[in-house]
């Protein structure tokens, strides 16, 4: 086991796949020559030539709807978007075409795809190149949605998502592209899809989040315990489609009080329904109401003292959880 | 809604002889340059000289089977079996038949929403499709697809899609496949006129001739977009032209002549094939029906417009008269090939009316590969969120 980037994890679970699959092939916006406008594809058109690691033109539409096509076909296609944000030009493609084809033709077609790429606001770059989608692929039966949050995670879950028969998609994060952790090296290492992760084990509150928040909710759980001696479970989700619902009632069976913190905007966020589910299956637990955090609900700022304040950071979640108590 | 529907006449009469004649003889002349292309006799070109008596009488026999298969479902429409849109093809037969007639076992189809037509071609049945219309179990996607989401894999058949041009990124995929896996195939994509505005279109030019990928986008200008004519929907003429930009061979064809088409595909294919490059044909033709069968007809086109290409244009019409002029096809012959297709597609209805609706659980059915297969089931956790009692 090695310590290597979330970045490096990407590009090793990248590179094993297209070694182990002939049909597995990377295409996206300067994921070739460039290596990579965040560098995870670094060294692989030089390892594996240009008709595996294929550059694309800013043309999200076209090569999201051909790499359907092609997994239609049997490929398995890794789609690189440099920021899911650009999903929305090619938003038919995946939420009709790859999500639905499946389904509409009563189960004879699968589309064995990932469209992956950074999906997170806190890098100063505007509304535009900020979004996270990751409520709106979850809320599209056909789709699944994975938001790895630590190098392991992504290396594991991506090997994962690529050896799907169905679409995934994989939202990484920019901010945690240089995150260093120890990494299996197993070309087999894979973690499934699903399957929350307890980062923390506590008696008496729960923090539920998923990608970079569940870092930030941890920095808390620590202020908690060492400031409050307020015992702090952390549950990283992983997987928002599927779900790990039995991880979640479990939680919160044990500790009795919950707070939901995501970095996505509120209205129909992905807590929206995991409240629901909370209240659904776990309400007689509950010693309190479910709090959340969530970003601002305004367009991603660009001004960094005002983006700074839009996402959930230490201090925010840390005076919500104190409600809980 | 329109008025109750009448089938079209599919029977020789010495009067639609006579008439079919008399323009015939009036193209020789040459008087303008649309009737200069009307008069040119594909008949003899490379993609048709060595049709047999017998190949011939089967790509009429396989036009007049989606004309009354259609015809048979618009009365099922009527009679209120069938739901949501109906977007006949009756009108445009050759176009599909004529192209997919061409196809060799690495050549793939792909279109868009008025899909009947292709389906049939490539040789999928009426009752599969009859029955999905009505949302059957039985149907080609046990009914989850409907009307405009026919798929059959199994045939090089890949949809049936309802966004207009969405299919056209998926059919550059289709063709990136092949040429990825080095076959010597094609994707034929099939797209209206209306299509030819989309953006991905554009897109996916741009990325074929650039990559040099085997696919073949057929604009099958019916004339409207909707119920907006090409000139109120389209700057620059012809539509195929477009293609030139991206340094894309291109070509305007008549679509009433099954002949004109084959040769059309043909080299469109041999580009395709030998250079793997693709190609824009806009091939010209028109619907009899509205847009869906529901959208009222009268408020962008005239009855004599359509009375007008009915009787002069009609793709069927046109070939049986060629066959019986070829002395290729005998009276019985056209009789039998009309009484089977109804009768059939008679049958496809009744066989549609007996089938049961899909059970409630199978809605969840065929959502997400691995559901289907909990025994090879990678995931773990919840994949649905509300599912029947």
């Amino acid at each position: 086991m090695a310590k290597i980037t979330y970045r490096e994890a990407l590009n090793q679970a990248l590179s094993e796949e297209i070694k182990r699959d002939n049909n597995v092939v990377l295409m996206g916006e300067e994921v070739a020559q460039f290596k990579g406008s965040y560098k995870v594809s670094e060294g692989m058109l030089e390892k594996f030539g240009a008709e595996r690691v294929i550059d694309t033109p800013i043309s999200e539409a076209a090569f999201s709807g051909l790499a359907v096509g092609a997994a239609m076909m049997g490929m398995r296609p890794v789609v690189e978007f440099m920021f899911w944000s650009f999903c929305y030009v090619a938003f038919d493609q995946i939420f009709n075409n790859a999500a639905s084809v499946r389904y509409m033709s009563g189960g004879l077609i699968n589309v064995p795809i990932v469209f992956r790429g950074p999906a997170n606001g806190g890098t100063n770059v505007g509304a535009t190149h900020s979004h996270t989608p990751e409520n709106f692929a979850a809320n599209t039966p056909g789709l699944k949605v994975i938001c790895p949050a630590t190098p392991a995670d992504a290396k594991g879950m991506l090997k994962a998502a690529i050896r799907d028969n169905d679409p995934v998609c994989v939202m990484e994060n920019t901010i945690l592209y240089n995150m260093q952790d120890e990494v299996p090296d197993d070309p087999d290492f894979i973690i499934p899809l699903g399957k929350a992760n307890i980062l923390k084990e506590g008696k008496d509150m729960t923090i539920i989040a998923h990608g970079k928040a569940v870092h930030t909710s941890l920095e808390v759980a620590h202020t908690l315990e060492e400031k409050h001696n307020v015992s702090v479970e952390v549950l990283d989700l992983r997987s928002i489609r599927p779900l790990d619902v039995d991880a979640i009632i479990k939680t919160v069976k044990k500790t009795n009080r919950v707070l939901l913190v995501e970095e996505n905007k509120p209205f129909c966020g992905v807590d929206a329904q995991i409240a629901f589910l909370i209240q659904d299956q776990a309400f007689d637990y509950l010693d309190a109401p479910i709090k959340r955090v969530s970003a601002i609900d305004a367009p991603q700022a660009y001004s960094k003292a005002l983006e700074n304040i839009q996402i959930p950071a230490h201090d925010r979640i840390l005076a919500k959880a104190m409600e809980l108590i | 809604m329109e008025g109750l529907h009448h089938d079209t006449i599919l029977e020789p009469s010495a009067k639609d002889s006579a008439k079919i004649k008399k323009e015939s003889n009036e193209e020789e002349k040459g008087e303008t340059h649309s009737d200069q292309a009307d008069s040119m006799d594909f008949s003899t070109s490379t993609a048709n000289q060595s049709l047999s008596a017998e190949d011939k009488v089967d790509l009429y026999e396989k036009m007049v089977r989606i004309r009354r298969f259609e015809e048979r479902s618009l009365r099922s429409y009527q009679q209120g079996h069938i739901g949501g849109f109906l977007h006949l093809y009756i009108g445009q037969e050759a176009v599909a038949v004529g192209s997919v007639s061409m196809l060799g076992e690495d050549d793939h189809v792909i279109t868009a929403y008025r899909d009947h037509g292709h389906a049939l071609a490539v040789g999928m049945d009426f009752d599969e499709c009859m029955a999905e219309l009505y949302g059957k179990k039985t149907g080609c996607s046990k009914g989850k697809g409907g009307s405009m989401h026919f798929f059959a894999p199994d045939k090089n058949y890949w949809g049936g899609h309802g966004i207009v041009g969405g299919q056209t990124p998926l059919g550059l995929g289709i063709a990136f496949a092949l040429k990825y896996n080095k076959k010597k195939g094609s994707c034929l994509c099939f797209m209206g006129d209306g299509a030819t505005n989309q953006g991905p279109f554009y897109e996916s030019l741009n990325l074929a001739s650039l990559w040099n990928l085997p696919v073949v986008y057929i604009i099958e200008n019916n004339g409207y977009s909707m119920g907006t004519a090409e000139s109120r929907h389209s700057a620059g003429d012809p539509l195929a032209r477009r293609g030139e930009a991206f340094d894309i061979d291109w070509s305007v064809s008549n679509g009433h002549d099954i002949y004109e088409v084959r040769q059309t595909i043909s080299d469109a294919l041999t580009s395709a094939h030998e250079k793997c490059r693709p190609s824009v044909l806009e091939i010209v033709t028109y619907r009899y029906r509205g847009h869906s069968v529901a959208d009222p007809d009268q408020t962008y086109r005239s009855k004599e417009e359509i009375e007008e290409y009915k009787t002069n244009k009609d793709p069927l019409n046109l070939f049986r008269e060629k066959l019986i002029k070829e002395g290729n096809i005998s009276e019985d012959q056209i009789k039998t090939i009309d009484n089977r297709a109804k009768g059939d597609a008679e049958a496809s209805a009744e066989f549609a009316d007996a089938s049961p609706y899909p059970d409630p659980s199978e809605l969840m059915d065929d959502i997400y590969w691995e559901t289907d297969n909990p025994g090879e089931k990678t995931s773990e956790g919840t994949m649905f969120f509300e599912t029947p009692s």
